[in-house]
């Protein structure tokens, strides 16, 4: 099979079941290194079981993912993350019995260079200040925003080539969603790392990314630039609240 | 030389001078702590699948009576042969007896792999079930075996446990358990415990941690086996049935799932309370579990846990 060389990630008809319930049917998408892209989508759509199978956690029924020339469908979480795809999953599960700093420490598990390890904690400082701060509290007593900060954080950790973010802004107070936003903003700006978003927030997720995809009941319905589609009458109805 | 590997040597020193100066010490007091001791073991292994890694195994006892038959059918059938007619000296005894307690050991953690490797793959409950299920069927298969005494169980294991091997493997599987979870590689048993999904996302290899800690955890179970044979000098298959299982679940639960320290002593208060009770025998057990019920009651967390417990997710 030929793949462009310009995506780095992939997606070739992609279909994924729980038992006997479909949840994603032949969907296919891909990603540009250094680009935004963001899937968004109802509840129930299938954005987080996209997610989950791409990371290795789930198992596709068939389809095909490629991630730099590599086919990754078979292989299991702990060599995809060596692959370097991070995953921040959905509800910011952070190890809440640890401390931050073990928490970083166990985004970089597969890293063996001391060296690099401390250049990303030096990264993950700069960009969250606030996780400083708290080095050695238990992530459990940390509040909602500070968590995902410690997720998005832990994920930097393993030296991502891709990130993805599973609902960044679900549960956390309104003020920390715009700076956890603009932190995935920046993150992707000054570093150029590649970063697939899912978000129920279309608004927020449209602004901040450069193209998207819109799942419906486990299909592609709509496909594009960001700009554009925060334009689209059909889309606007949909999600934008009109 | 760190400082974990310093208190075992001084754990081993201590061992030593205690056991030096055993005869000096009731009999009845000896027995006690004998008991005590391989109860730390057992809960402190335990502790590791259950408390730390988050696992629920209820086979514990299974594996225990795998190291409990294995070791002694080593002293009973290769004893004359290794050490001749008189016995051997205290050293070669000494020696004799470390191999049979490292194959006790050795095959109750073959046992855990081959357990272990199928069902961890499995989460929550299904792990439960089937080491329940393996504690099963290891009693049946002692039970039939001829060579090992059948239902009768096997007598005449020579009597080579002494409070030193006792308090000598307490160091150890304490020393081994700490050093484990206190690593970095350990804080992956932690993190598997805290959120499964979360450890695989980082790149752990979460069922690679559960099987260590399981196959770890049965190692333990099988020396405090062979330890318990050579200091009870017979065993049979009912002695390790479900219920010993429980009994040493119930110590990890006590003492504060992943909380060595909570555990140690809930394994000497519940290996201490039915001695302490036995001057009321007709009510012991009711006594005993009325205690249980309250402090399950009042300590939920564990007696002696202080810690954080399990932030909401």
């Amino acid at each position: 099979m030929d793949w462009p060389l310009t995506q780095m990630l992939t997606v070739k008809n992609l279909e994924v079941c729980y038992g006997a319930i479909s949840a994603l049917g032949d969907v296919s998408f891909s990603i540009a290194a250094g680009r935004i892209v963001t899937l968004i989508g109802a509840n129930g759509a299938g954005k987080t079981t996209a997610l989950r199978t791409i990371s290795g956690l789930l198992r596709a029924k068939s389809g095909h993912i490629n991630f730099n020339g590599e086919d990754l469908t078979r292989l299991p979480p702990h060599q995809i993350v060596a692959r370097g795809i991070c995953h921040v999953p959905e509800g910011r599960m952070i190890f809440s019995n640890l401390s931050v700093d073990e928490n970083l420490a166990m985004g970089a598990y597969l890293q063996r260079d001391k060296a690099r390890i401390a250049q990303n904690r030096d990264y993950v400082f700069s960009i969250f200040p606030r996780l400083k701060e708290r080095l050695t509290q238990a992530a459990g007593t940390l509040s909602g925003g500070e968590q995902q900060m410690l997720a998005i954080g832990r994920a930097l950790m393993g030296d991502p080539k891709l990130l993805m973010l599973d609902e960044p802004s679900l549960g956390i107070a309104p003020k920390l969603i715009s700076t956890i936003f603009e932190k995935i903003v920046e993150i992707n700006r000054n570093h150029g790392l590649t970063i697939l978003l899912v978000e129920q927030n279309a608004r927020l997720a449209l602004e901040i990314s450069h193209e998207a995809y819109v799942l419906e009941t486990g299909r592609v319905v709509l496909h594009g630039p960001s700009p554009e589609l925060r334009t689209n009458p059909e889309l606007k109805a949909a999600y934008l609240g009109g | 030389m760190p400082r974990p590997h310093l208190y075992l040597l001084a754990s081993l020193v201590v061992a030593f001078g205690i056991s030096y100066f055993s005869d000096r010490i009731d009999p009845y007091h000896l027995d006690v702590l004998t008991g005590i001791g391989i109860n730390i073991i057992l809960a402190v292994s335990l502790n590791l699948v259950n408390g730390y890694t988050g696992q629920f195994s209820l086979g514990h006892a299974g594996f225990m009576s795998v190291g409990a038959y294995l070791a002694a059918a080593v002293s009973i059938f290769l004893a004359p042969k290794f050490l001749g007619p008189d016995g051997g000296t205290v050293w070669q005894q000494g020696l004799f007896f470390l191999g049979a307690l490292l194959t006790g050991g050795l095959s109750a953690a073959g046992a855990g792999l081959i357990v272990g490797v199928p069902s961890l793959r499995l989460k929550g409950d299904y792990l439960a079930l089937v080491t329940l299920g393996f504690g099963e069927i290891i009693r049946v298969i002692f039970q039939n075996v001829e060579k090992l005494g059948g239902a009768l169980g096997l007598n005449g294991i020579p009597a080579y446990t002494s409070i030193f091997w006792v308090l000598a493997f307490v160091a150890v599987t304490i020393f081994t358990v700490t050093c484990l979870v206190n690593s970095t590689y350990g804080r992956g048993f932690l993190a598997t415990h805290d959120d499964e999904i979360a450890a695989e996302a980082v790149g752990l290899n979460t069922t690679r941690y559960k099987i260590v800690a399981f196959v770890t955890a049965a190692f333990f179970a099988g020396i405090a086996g062979g330890l318990y044979g050579h200091f009870k000098m017979t065993i049979t298959p009912t002695g390790f049935d479900f219920t010993k299982s429980i009994e040493i679940v119930v110590m990890v639960i006590l003492g504060g799932m992943g909380n060595t320290l909570g555990v140690i002593l809930a394994a000497v208060l519940l290996t201490l309370l039915p001695e302490l009770l036995r001057p009321i025998a007709e009510y012991r057990m009711v006594i005993y579990s009325t205690l249980l019920i309250a402090l399950m009651l009042v300590r939920p967390q564990g007696l002696f846990n202080f810690h954080l417990g399990k932030a909401k997710s």
